[in-house]
C-alpha cells in the first residue's frame, strides 16, 4: 500500500468517489418508486379462492386509496404447516384465510385478534344475516375471533343418468336406499366401474357420516376419544363395507389423475364433496354433460342427515400493526355484493342469508341441495389437536379398508392413540383449575 | 508467537462458523428432546414441561415410528446395492472403448441428478398409474395384469426405490467413472494376454481396484438413502397404510405438521445414532480387508 505513488493513489481515490457517486445515485434511484405512502396489508389465501380473488382486489383499492393489497396464494396441502411455520417466526400476514376447523388451534396459539367490537361497529358484517352454526365455528371461549367468507358442507354429487339407469328416479334419502342404489350401480357398472369414490386419504365423507350420529367425537370435556362409541362404529362400519362390497375403489387421492374426467366416464356415480366442485364441475366438463350430474343432499341413518360446518373465515393475526386496514379488506369482502362476485368466480357459497335470496343462487338448482344440508350443519370439536385426530382416524379406516384390520381394535387403538395426543390438553386444563382459586 | 498459538488463531474463525451454525442448533436441539415442547408452549413458556428422555422411551413404544424405521431400512437394504450395481453399470459402460458419443451419454445419465424432483415425480406418477400409466401398459402387452403401483402398500415401496435409484444413480455414477479411469491400463493389457474374460478382468482387477471408491461411495449413498423424504412426500405423502413412511418424513410430520418439536427432535437423534453406527460399521468392514 505505501508503495503506491501519489499518482496512482489520486486515481484510486478518484475511482473510489466514482463508485460512491454511482452507489449514491443508483440509491436514489431505487427509493423513488417507493415512496408510496398508503399503507401494505399482506393477505395470504389458499388453493382456487386464493387465484380468483386477485380479481376482486382492484376494486378495493379504487374505493381505498390508502391501502394497497399484497396478496400471497398458498396451495392448500401445505397451509397448515405454513400457517404454524410463520407463526413460530413470527411472519404471519396481516389478514388470512383460515379454515374453521383451525380456529380452535390458532386460538390456542393466541394468534387470532378478537374481532367482537368491530362486528358489533360494522354496518356491513350483519351477525343475524350469518348461518348460526357457521358463525358459531368461529366462536372459541365467548370471543368471535374470525367473519365466515363462505361456507362448505359436505354432501352428494352424483350421476342422475346412471341412478335411473339403476333404477333409481329419485335420490337416495337415508342409509339403507343409498345401499340398495349403490349396490345397483356397482351391479350396473361392472368389474372396472364403481359406485362412489371415496379417496383414502380424505377424511371428509367419513367425518360426514360421523358428524350424522348423536354421540361426540370426543368425550369428557374434549379431552379423549369417544370412536369406540356404538354410535362412530355404525357410521365406521357404513364407511368400510362400501370398500367390501367393492363398491368404492381403494383408492388415494393422489392415484386419481383427474376426478372430473373420471366421473364423466362413469367410474363412479357417488361423490361426497365440496360446494367449490359445482364450479369445477361446470367448468371441466363438456356442456353436454352438464344435465346429467346434480348434488344431493347427504343420506342420513334414518332420513335426511346432518353433514360438517365447514368453510374458512378471513382473520386478523394478533401481532398485526395494521389491523384497521384488515378489518376494512374483511368488510368488503362481507358485503353481500361482492360475495355474490366471489360466489360467481369460485362456486363457493356465501354464509349469509341476504345473498342466497338472490335468484343467481336462489334458482341454482346444483346448489339449493346445500341450501338445505346447511340448515342442518354441526361443528367439529373445537380442540386445537383436531386436525391431527381426524387425521389418525381416517388412517384407522384405511387400515381397515385397505389393510383389513379388524374394525373393534382399530378403533380401541384409535382412542388410545387419540388420548395420547389429548394428554397435553388435559394437563393444560387441570393446571388451569389449580390455578383458578 | 509459537506456530501452535498462530495456528489456533487461523482456524478461530472456521471454530466459531462451525460452533454458532453447527454445534450450537445441536446442543439446542438436544435440549428440546427433552422437553415437550409443541403448540401449548409456543404461545406460552410456562406449558413447557421437561420430560428426561421421556420422548425416547415414548417413542421407543410408538408402533409408527418402529414401522417408519422398517420402511427405512427396507429402502436403503434394497435400494442401495440396487442403486451401486446401477452406478457401477452405467459408468462401465461409459468407460468402455467400444462406447462412441460419451459426452452425450455421460450427460444424459447424469440429468436425472439436477432435475426437480417435483416436476419429475408428475411425470413419474403417471407412468405408474394404474389404469393409464405407461409401465401397465407395457406389462398389458406381454399379459401381466395391472399392477397398482402407487396404490397398494406392497408395490408402493418398491416404486419409491425405482424412483430413488433413477434419481440418484448418475451421481454415483461420475464418482465411479472417476475411479475407473485411474486404473492403470496396463493391469488389463496383463489380464487380456493371459486370456482372462471380461468377467474374470471385473472381478479381479476393476473391483479390487474401485474398493476404496466403492467404500466412499457406499457410506454416501447408505446415509443419504436413511434420509428419504423428499420421494414419498411428492410421490405417496407417506401412503398407502403409511407403507412408504420412513423416520425423516414421520419426523417431519411430529415436527412441522404437528409442531411436537421436543419428539422430533428425539426423532432427529435416534436417526443420526442410526446412521452414525451403520456407517462407522461399513468404515470398520471396509477397512478389515484391507490388511491380508
Amino acid at each position: 500500500m505505501t508503495r503506491s505513488t501519489p499518482m496512482a493513489a489520486r486515481r484510486a481515490w478518484r475511482a473510489a468517489a466514482a463508485c460512491v457517486c454511482t452507489l449514491g445515485l443508483a440509491l436514489l434511484a431505487a427509493c423513488a418508486p417507493s415512496r408510496d405512502t398508503r399503507t401494505t396489508i399482506t393477505f395470504w389465501a389458499m388453493g382456487r379462492e386464493g387465484e380468483v380473488v386477485a380479481e376482486l382486489l382492484p376494486e378495493f383499492e379504487r374505493r381505498h386509496p390508502d391501502i394497497r393489497v399484497r396478496l400471497q396464494q398458498l396451495p392448500w396441502t401445505a397451509v397448515h404447516e405454513k400457517l404454524l411455520t410463520a407463526f413460530a417466526g413470527d411472519a404471519l400476514p396481516d389478514v388470512g384465510q383460515l379454515g374453521n376447523s383451525w380456529v380452535a388451534e390458532f386460538a390456542a396459539l393466541d394468534a387470532l385478534e378478537p374481532l367482537d367490537a368491530r362486528v358489533a361497529a360494522s354496518s356491513v358484517v350483519a351477525r343475524d344475516d350469518y348461518f348460526p352454526g357457521i358463525w358459531d365455528t368461529n366462536v372459541i371461549d365467548g370471543a368471535t375471533l374470525g367473519v365466515p367468507w363462505y361456507v362448505d358442507t359436505r354432501l352428494v354429487f352424483y350421476r342422475k343418468d346412471l341412478l335411473a339407469e339403476a333404477g333409481f328416479d329419485s335420490p337416495p334419502r337415508d342409509w339403507d336406499e343409498w345401499r340398495r342404489a349403490m349396490a345397483a350401480v356397482k351391479q350396473l357398472g361392472g368389474a372396472k366401474n364403481y359406485a362412489i369414490l371415496l379417496p383414502l386419504d380424505e377424511f371428509g365423507p367419513l367425518l360426514s357420516l360421523a358428524i350424522q350420529k348423536d354421540a361426540p367425537l370426543l368425550k369428557d370435556d374434549d379431552t379423549r376419544g369417544n370412536f369406540s362409541s356404538a354410535d362412530f362404529r355404525d357410521s365406521f362400519d357404513f364407511y368400510t363395507g362400501m370398500f367390501a362390497s367393492e363398491w368404492a375403489p381403494r383408492m388415494s387421492d393422489t392415484q386419481i389423475s383427474n376426478v372430473w374426467n373420471e366421473f364423466s366416464r362413469g367410474f363412479f356415480a357417488f361423490y361426497i364433496n365440496g360446494p367449490w366442485n359445482i364450479g369445477e364441475f361446470q367448468r371441466r366438463l363438456p356442456a353436454d354433460f352438464q344435465d346429467k350430474w346434480t348434488t344431493m343432499p347427504l343420506p342420513g341413518p334414518d332420513g335426511a342427515g346432518a353433514s360438517v360446518a365447514g368453510g374458512t373465515s378471513l382473520v386478523v393475526f394478533r401481532q398485526s400493526d395494521k389491523q384497521d386496514a384488515a378489518w376494512k379488506l374483511i368488510e368488503y369482502f362481507a358485503e353481500p355484493a361482492v360475495q355474490l362476485r366471489f360466489h360467481e368466480l369460485t362456486g363457493d357459497l356465501p354464509p349469509r342469508r341476504s345473498v342466497w335470496s338472490d335468484p343467481q343462487l336462489a334458482d341454482d338448482r346444483h346448489a339449493a341441495a346445500f341450501r338445505e344440508q346447511l340448515e342442518r350443519v354441526k361443528p367439529t370439536p373445537k380442540v386445537a389437536e383436531w386436525e391431527r385426530i381426524v387425521i389418525e382416524m381416517q388412517r384407522a379406516a384405511e387400515r381397515v379398508a385397505r389393510g383389513g384390520a379388524d374394525p373393534a381394535k382399530t378403533l380401541a387403538a384409535l382412542d388410545r392413540e387419540v388420548d395420547a395426543i389429548l394428554e397435553k390438553r388435559r394437563w393444560i386444563l387441570e393446571h388451569r383449575k389449580e390455578a383458578a382459586p | 508467537m509459537s506456530p501452535n498459538r498462530a495456528a489456533w488463531l487461523f482456524v478461530t474463525p472456521a471454530l466459531a462458523v462451525i460452533g454458532v451454525f453447527f454445534l450450537l442448533p445441536v446442543l439446542a436441539a438436544f435440549a428440546l428432546s427433552l422437553t415437550d415442547f409443541d403448540l401449548y408452549a409456543l404461545a406460552d413458556r410456562d406449558n413447557l414441561r421437561f420430560v428426561g428422555l421421556g420422548n425416547y422411551l415414548d417413542l421407543l413404544r410408538t408402533p409408527m415410528f418402529w414401522q417408519s424405521l422398517g420402511n427405512t431400512f427396507y429402502f436403503v437394504l434394497v435400494g442401495v446395492p440396487l442403486s451401486i450395481a446401477v452406478s457401477l453399470a452405467a459408468a462401465l459402460l461409459l468407460d468402455s472403448k467400444l462406447a462412441r458419443f460419451k459426452g452425450f451419454f455421460r450427460t444424459a445419465l447424469f440429468a436425472p441428478v439436477v432435475t426437480t424432483i417435483v416436476a419429475v415425480a408428475v411425470i413419474w406418477r403417471y407412468f405408474f398409474h394404474t389404469r393409464y400409466g405407461l409401465v401397465n401398459y407395457t406389462l398389458d402387452l406381454v399379459g401381466i395384469p395391472p399392477i397398482d403401483w402407487l396404490g397398494s402398500a406392497d408395490w408402493s415401496m418398491p416404486t419409491i426405490i425405482l424412483f430413488a435409484v433413477w434419481k440418484n444413480f448418475g451421481y454415483n455414477m461420475i464418482i465411479l467413472l472417476a475411479g475407473l479411469q485411474a486404473i492403470p491400463h496396463d493391469l488389463y493389457e496383463a489380464a487380456r494376454i493371459d486370456g482372462a474374460s471380461f468377467w474374470k478382468q471385473l472381478r479381479h482387477i476393476t473391483l479390487p481396484m474401485l474398493k476404496p471408491t466403492m467404500l466412499l461411495v457406499a457410506i454416501i449413498t447408505t446415509s443419504g438413502y436413511f434420509q428419504l423424504f423428499a420421494e414419498p412426500y411428492v410421490m405417496t405423502r407417506g401412503g398407502p397404510l403409511q407403507s412408504t413412511t420412513s423416520v425423516l418424513y414421520f419426523m417431519f410430520e411430529e415436527g412441522f405438521k404437528w409442531w411436537n418439536l421436543g419428539r422430533a427432535s428425539a426423532v432427529a437423534f435416534l436417526l443420526f445414532a442410526l446412521i452414525l453406527g451403520v456407517t462407522a460399521l461399513m468404515l470398520r468392514l471396509g477397512r478389515r480387508g484391507e490388511q491380508p
